[in-house]
């Protein structure tokens, strides 16, 4: 890390002309780093969206989710870089595990992952991709992020930002999330007339809706 | 008030009386009756003092421009000449007395409002072709006349014969008019002008370019209008209507209007000879075929229709001849008398129950029961049968005279083969008409057999009517000396030859037929009666076609050939063809409804399977289309949402290039 | 470093999340996927945001507010999908999206909708048939 801000210490110096002689060919080392965690990133999305087990793709997405924390962190955006791993990490990805075991996804390699779109949706992808990355490289062929200066993701200019500038939406937020809370709980309760099957075992269940149908409803 | 205004409320009287008739007719039935008599009356009293001051002198002439309508100016104008004001006085005495007989004839009928209101609009219509001064607003008078004789004719639509028939008048008629129409406008064209009076200057100028066209474009009008061979053929299927309608249109005023309208313009025609010939000829044809016709007919009101035609052909006999004097003398004479016989016969049905002649020769004491008919139908026939000093004798003279003078070559104005024809034709057909005459009466009067039952007393009005107009057939034919005067003094008087030769010639018709009727009454007294001979086709279809709105009693009697009739044995095997209307009906089905149904089979199987093809293929296509397009709709979101972003792609990709491209 | 570098990963992990979004049949995957997408416009958002505040001294941080409203965003969303998913799986027995298919017209409407059709069709043309069976032109035929 220290050596990556001595060479970050030593470019900060250049002037804005030099920044037009920086190439591709001769990275920095917070560049390298970036690249690396960015390739290892890319990877784990990629598995996570063509692997043929379900859990797989979720401990995937951890990784790829992991890496993208790195990456603000490189990106100097700390703050937001732990909510990543706090939000993200910690309570999505083992929300998107209940998911899958409440929904009985079977365990091990699964045969039908993919819909019959794949083709399709390969090649949609592909040109996204291409498109949006013609069109990024296009445009920021040249533009240079000065990561030394000050930091500008700590928890104090971010907390500040957020409470200066940005309050009322952050109450709107909180709003929103009540609403969200309420309207999850009220889609996977379970009411009483709409199961008279399962009163035996779907007694319980009155709350969280966290038992899966009975088999019946297969 | 000035004569003008006098003579525009002559036409407008009657027509407020039918708008408000019409109004009234279901919310005060009260008010139907008063205002269905009073405005004709009115208009009776208003065209006698119009006449009265007009008094055959110099023609009054008021026009007034509504509004302007381009190149030849269309002008609401009045035209009132001797001609004019006398026509219209007998129009609207006729249809006064009409409404009156209808309050009588028709008082149980539910639909008797409208009826009354399209009597007073026809009568309305009527005056206002006899007053009108411009050519527009006359044709405006002749086509309402038009449409309410086919309402009129109609009335009984509940019968299939009443509604062919109101179909047939109609689309007859029309089929004169249009080239009517063409000529119309051909003589406006040539003459700059629609008034009367302007075409008689530009006509008396020599300003006629196609004299011989445009006479024979509007005679096609005229001959459809005034059921002239070879278009009279609606006329006596229009019987079907009720028998004061028959009275009115059919014998006194519509069929009129033609006649007049040739009276009106007679320098037009007579700047064609050729077209005085074709008048001549036409004139001929008509009256020698319907008189014959009219001896072989067995409804009562057919005989009287072909009768029609016949006098209608001695009017456009006398048009041939250049006479308008005489032709508009017998007009009046016959509007008269044909008037009375109309409204008799419907007296004498009402009597006898049943309109078949061959029924009421089986029917006896028809005399005594229906005593006023009698007497006035007496009157009547005598003067149809041109017997002096009766009516008809002195205008029938009027046209032989005018024709004799033509023929001789005592006028420049017609051709004088048009006069030989004529006056061949009409002493041919006076002889005819005497013969067909006497055997209506006899065979209406006459009859030996059991009495029918009464169908209750006619009413006191007819009776009145049937005596008024028996005064004018009796005597009108003496107002020669006036008339003549009134219309522009040529004399009206008979001639000698001619009047000695015609009543001659009607005499011999009248005893001949008396004879035959003897001898063939006595041989059918002596042969047992009941189901009779054998009977050819077209019988039965003729007579099915005379049962009108009238239901008889006794239809199957009239569908059997009588051995006592002496029009069979007088006509012998023409009676066949002259009782099928010399099968003129059965030649226009062939030359115009079966054509006419071809084409409308033709245009149906086109539409059918030509145009729907078209119009399934304009459905089967886009249901086609849809199938199509419904693959796509496969109910998976992640289709429609790959397609939703390839196609978001491409407009952005699109986006992108035109922005690098402006850049 | 570059901008280019955040903003061509970030591209490339929404093409991946379009892919998984298109291609995936469990409903939970494509969550996941959407969770992918979201995460690569949050990158750019930070990678912006701080491309702005270094070189044009911006200090009202858009773009990092807008990514923390974003994950909160994405949890909600996160809760709410799963929801669904559950209720989905419950009624039906399986989350799989591409067996939800109870919008898709089937051939039994189409025949219906075809019948319907031709009854119409049927009816206009008798309607339509009528006038020429009129009783002049049958009395006409009879002669």
């Amino acid at each position: 890390m220290t050596a990556l801000t001595t060479a970050a210490l030593a470019t900060a110096a250049r002037s804005a002309d030099a920044v037009q002689h920086r190439g591709f060919l001769s990275p920095t080392g917070v560049e390298i780093v970036f690249l690396l965690v960015g390739l290892v990133t890319v990877g784990a999305a990629v598995l996570t969206v063509t692997t043929r087990q379900l859990v797989h793709a979720a401990l995937w997405l951890v990784v790829a989710l992991g890496g993208i924390a790195v990456e603000y962190l490189l990106l100097t955006a700390e703050f937001i870089a732990w909510v990543q791993v706090l939000i993200y990490v910690g309570s999505v990805v083992v929300l998107l595990l209940f998911g899958l075991m409440l929904t009985r996804a079977p365990i091990g390699r699964s045969p039908d992952t993919d819909s019959g779109n794949r083709p399709v949706a390969l090649a949609v992808a592909l040109a996204t991709a291409a498109t949006l990355v013609w069109v990024v490289v296009d445009a920021f062929r040249t533009t240079w992020i000065d990561l030394d200066q000050a930091v500008q993701g700590s928890t104090e200019v971010t907390g500040a930002a957020l409470f200066s500038s940005w309050v009322l939406p952050f109450e709107a937020l909180s709003v929103l999330l009540l609403a969200a809370l309420v309207g999850a709980i009220v889609l996977s309760r379970r009411t009483g007339d709409e199961d008279p099957g399962a009163p035996a075992s779907g007694a319980p269940a009155s709350g969280d809706g966290a038992t899966p149908g009975p088999e019946g409803t297969r | 008030m000035t004569t003008t205004t006098l003579a525009v409320l002559v036409p407008v009287l009657p027509l407020l009386g039918a708008l408000a008739g019409l109004a009234l007719g279901r919310v005060a039935p009260g008010f139907v009756r008063p205002l269905a008599v009073l405005p004709p009356l009115a208009a009776t009293v208003l065209a006698a003092l119009v006449a009265a001051r007009q008094h055959g002198g110099p023609a009054i002439d008021a026009a007034t421009e509504l509004t302007p309508t381009g190149s030849v100016p269309v002008e609401l104008a009045l035209h009132l000449d001797g001609f004019a004001v006398v026509v219209a006085v007998l129009v609207a005495a006729v249809a006064t007395c009409v409404q009156l007989y209808s309050t009588g004839y028709l008082r149980e009928d539910p639909r008797y409002p409208s009826y009354a209101a399209l009597v007073s609009l026809f009568t309305s219509a009527m005056l206002l072709v006899v007053y009108s001064g411009d050519l527009i607003v006359l044709l405006v008078g002749w086509e309402v006349m038009g449409i309410c004789s086919y309402f009129l004719v109609g009335h009984y639509w509940e019968t299939p014969e009443a509604r062919s028939a109101s179909l047939k008048a109609f689309l007859v008629t029309k089929l004169g008019d249009v080239p009517f129409l063409i000529g119309l406008f051909a003589l406006a064209a040539d003459t700059g002008s629609f008034r009367i009076t302007r075409i008689l200057d530009a006509v008396g100028n020599g300003g006629l370019d196609h004299p011989t066209l445009i006479a024979l474009l509007l005679l096609a009008g005229v001959a459809g209008k005034s059921a002239q061979f070879p278009l009279h053929i609606w006329l006596p299927d229009a019987m079907a209507g009720p028998t004061p309608v028959s009275a009115l249109i059919h014998a006194a005023t519509m069929v009129a209007a033609g006649v007049y309208f040739v009276a009106r313009l007679l320098p037009v025609f007579a700047a064609s000879a050729a077209a005085l010939v074709v008048l001549a000829v036409m004139a001929a044809v008509t009256m020698a075929g319907s008189a014959l016709a009219a001896l072989a007919q067995d409804d009562i009101k057919r005989v009287l229709a072909y009768s029609t035609i016949g006098q209608l052909g001695y009017m456009t006999a006398a048009l041939a001849v250049a006479d308008r004097s005489a032709a508009v003398f017998h007009l009046l004479t016959h509007g008269a008398f044909k008037a009375l016989l109309f409204l008799a016969a419907g007296a004498l049905i009402h009597a006898a129950g049943t309109n078949s002649l061959t029924a009421m020769a089986r029917t006896g004491a028809l005399r005594t029961r229906a005593a006023d008919a009698y007497w006035t139908m007496t009157v009547a026939l005598l003067a149809l049968a041109a017997l002096p000093p009766f009516s008809g004798f002195f205008s029938k003279e009027a046209v032989l005279g005018a024709a004799e003078r033509a023929a001789t070559g005592h006028t420049e104005a017609a051709p004088a083969v048009a006069g030989w024809i004529v006056l061949t034709a009409g002493l041919a057909t006076a002889l005819l008409t005497a013969a067909y005459a006497t055997r209506l009466w006899l065979r209406a009067f006459h009859g030996q057999g059991a009495e029918r039952p009464v169908h209750g007393p006619q009413p006191l009005v007819i009776n009145v009517i049937l005596w008024v107009l028996a005064a004018p057939s009796l005597a009108l034919g003496l107002a020669y000396g006036v008339l003549g005067d009134w219309f522009g003094g040529a004399s009206l008087a008979p001639t000698l030859t001619t009047s000695v030769l015609a009543t001659g010639l009607a005499l011999v018709g009248g005893l001949v037929t008396y004879g035959t009727w003897r001898h063939t009454t006595a041989l059918a007294a002596a042969r047992p009666r009941g189901p009779l001979e054998p009977q050819p086709e077209s019988e039965a279809e003729m007579a099915t076609e005379a049962l009108t709105g009238h239901a008889p009693d006794d239809g199957d009697l009239a569908e059997r050939p009588d051995p006592a009739d002496p029009g069979r044995l007088l006509l012998g095997p023409l009676h066949r063809h002259a009782a099928a209307g010399f099968h003129l009906d059965a030649a226009a089905r062939t030359l115009f409804v079966r054509p006419t149904l071809a084409a409308a089979r033709l245009a149906a199987f086109l539409d059918r399977e030509v145009v729907e093809t078209y119009v399934r293929a304009g459905a089967a296509v886009p249901r086609l289309l849809g199938a199509a397009v419904r693959k796509s709709q496969t109910g998976n979101a992640q289709t429609y949402l790959t397609v939703l972003l390839a196609g978001a792609l491409v407009l952005a990709v699109a986006a992108v290039l035109v922005t690098a491209a402006g850049a | 470093m570059h901008l280019a570098y955040p903003a061509v990963l970030s591209a490339l992990l929404f093409a991946i999340g379009v892919y998984g979004l298109l291609a995936r049949r469990n409903a939970i995957l494509v969550l996941m996927s959407v969770e992918l997408m979201l995460n690569a416009v949050n990158l750019n958002l930070v990678a912006f945001d701080v491309w702005l505040s270094t070189t044009l001294r911006d200090t009202l941080h858009g773009g990092q507010a807008l990514t923390l409203f974003t994950i909160a965003l994405a949890a909600a969303e996160i809760g709410i999908g799963l929801a669904i998913v559950l209720l989905v799986y419950r009624n039906r027995g399986s989350s799989d999206v591409d067996r939800l298919r109870d919008t898709a017209e089937t051939e039994a409407d189409d025949d219906a909708e075809a019948r319907a059709a031709e009854a119409a069709l049927a009816a206009d043309e008798a309607r339509v048939a009528t006038p020429y069976d009129s009783p002049a032109e049958k009395a006409e035929a009879a002669r």
